[in-house]
């Protein structure tokens, strides 16, 4: 425990958070912050597709309609922002990533995940499945905004949240780890909320 | 401490063991109640890298929780945790040259100072044009020196508008950011600046949508987005 800061006590406690959901250095907000590394990009969805690529056996691209037309799941989640906000019940609507992942042959254990506007983050392949993540389109019964990743993200809820890459646009699976935007500019590699693992060295 | 508005105050922190920074970065504050609570932020380092001292502007959120006390009740010889510097991609160096565009909003204004010092600091003669958004001429931050700056005639030029009434004689703007003011503050596209904006996020939104139109490439355009917002 670190020494006290004089005068500081903090807001009075919120008895209505349950602190077991909420990781150490996170605080909870009410609102939706938005936080992007550039200006927001705005695809038609006419102009939009989804595509599994890299270390496969055979790529795949998903239109917007082929998308919609997949089996669509409802789930809400706690999301953490490494910036330290974290936002209960977030209700969202899209499609696992099992379901893109079915009959897609791959030996590699990694992902690249890329998205308009050149941003890409990178994770373990076992980190977008098992019902770990989904590519989401719906945020509380409406088309996800463009400001917060629309028309569609990753979703990937157990970890800090810039891995959930706004405007998504594809998979590439890669044989070796490549680090993302913000893995090369000083954040965590992989990012767990509930370990810290916010920057280099966490 | 030096009270930059009556909403903002500068605390410039003696860091042992600092690793130095670039210009833009950030920090993160960390503090601990006595019964071992603890709240952290992010905020952005207002210094040049070439300061003895690591300063941060810390505007005031009324129903906030750290910025009430690192910009109320916190006084000389107190002391926090920090964390940093953190981010490498919000960043400029007088080895990048210019062109150079920095529009801030509001205390958005805090790291590209920092720029704006880095390369006074360093004697960089680099094309640099900063636009300055504040509500009220009492919200500008920095505006003294601001003004040394701009009169060095070494290549920076710096506009400001006020979006809630211009003071008698004010010479700036009086509008929200356009595409007409960017347009005229400059560089053009064409001459392919690095384009940084800070501030709210729908001024954020707002400004970089403009830039994007006006032709700037989106990857030149480098963005932080603060404050509640419903996106």
């Amino acid at each position: 425990m670190p020494p006290f800061t004089r005068g500081f006590h903090g807001r009075p406690r919120r008895p209505d958070v349950d602190p077991a959901r909420v990781p150490p250095g996170q605080y909870v907000v009410e609102d939706f912050p938005v936080l992007s590394a550039g200006p927001t990009p705005r695809t038609p969805i006419d102009q939009w597709s989804f595509t599994i690529q890299g270390a496969v056996d055979a790529a795949q691209t998903w239109t917007w309609e082929e998308l919609n037309a997949l089996p669509q799941e409802t789930f809400t989640v706690d999301i953490h922002c490494v910036t330290k906000w974290t936002k209960l019940g977030t209700a969202w609507t899209g499609v696992s990533v099992d379901t893109l992942l079915e009959g897609v042959g791959t030996e590699a254990e990694y992902v690249s995940v890329h998205a308009d506007g050149g941003y890409t983050t990178n994770l373990p392949l076992e980190d977008l499945s098992d019902g770990k993540a989904w590519i989401a389109h719906t945020f509380d019964g409406e088309p996800l905004e463009p400001a917060h990743g629309g028309p569609a993200r990753l979703v990937v809820p157990h970890l800090y949240f810039w891995k959930s890459a706004k405007w998504v646009r594809g998979l590439t699976l890669t044989v070796d780890d490549e680090p993302g935007f913000w893995e090369l500019a000083g954040y965590n590699n992989y990012g767990d909320p509930w370990r810290e693992q916010r920057y280099w060295g966490d | 401490m030096v009270d930059e508005t009556a909403h903002a105050r500068t605390l410039a922190l003696d860091v042992p063991g600092w690793p130095g920074h670039h210009a833009g970065q950030h920090l993160d504050v960390r503090l601990t109640a006595e019964d071992g609570y603890q709240a952290e932020r992010s905020y952005s380092i207002a210094s040049a890298p070439e300061d003895a001292r690591v300063a941060l502007t810390i505007e005031r959120i009324d129903d906030g929780e750290v910025s009430p006390y690192l910009a109320g009740d916190v006084v000389v010889g107190d002391a926090f945790e920090i964390r940093g510097p953190i981010g490498g991609h919000f960043t400029w160096r007088a080895s990048d040259g210019g062109p150079v565009l920095l529009v801030g909003g509001g205390s958005g204004l805090v790291p590209l100072m920092a720029m704006l010092r880095h390369r006074a600091r360093a004697g960089s003669r680099a094309d640099a044009r900063l636009l300055v958004s504040a509500r009220t001429v009492d919200d500008l931050l920095y505006r003294d020196e601001l003004e040394r700056l701009a009169s060095a005639m070494d290549g920076l030029s710096i506009t400001t508008t006020l979006t809630r009434g211009t003071p008698d004689g004010w010479k700036g703007h009086g509008r929200r950011v356009d595409a007409a003011m960017l347009g005229e503050v400059g560089p053009a596209a064409s001459a392919a600046p690095k384009v940084f904006v800070c501030g709210p996020t729908p001024f954020v939104e707002a400004v970089a949508d403009e830039l994007v139109a006006l032709g700037h490439g989106a990857a030149a355009i480098h963005t932080e987005r603060f404050g509640p917002t419903g996106g």
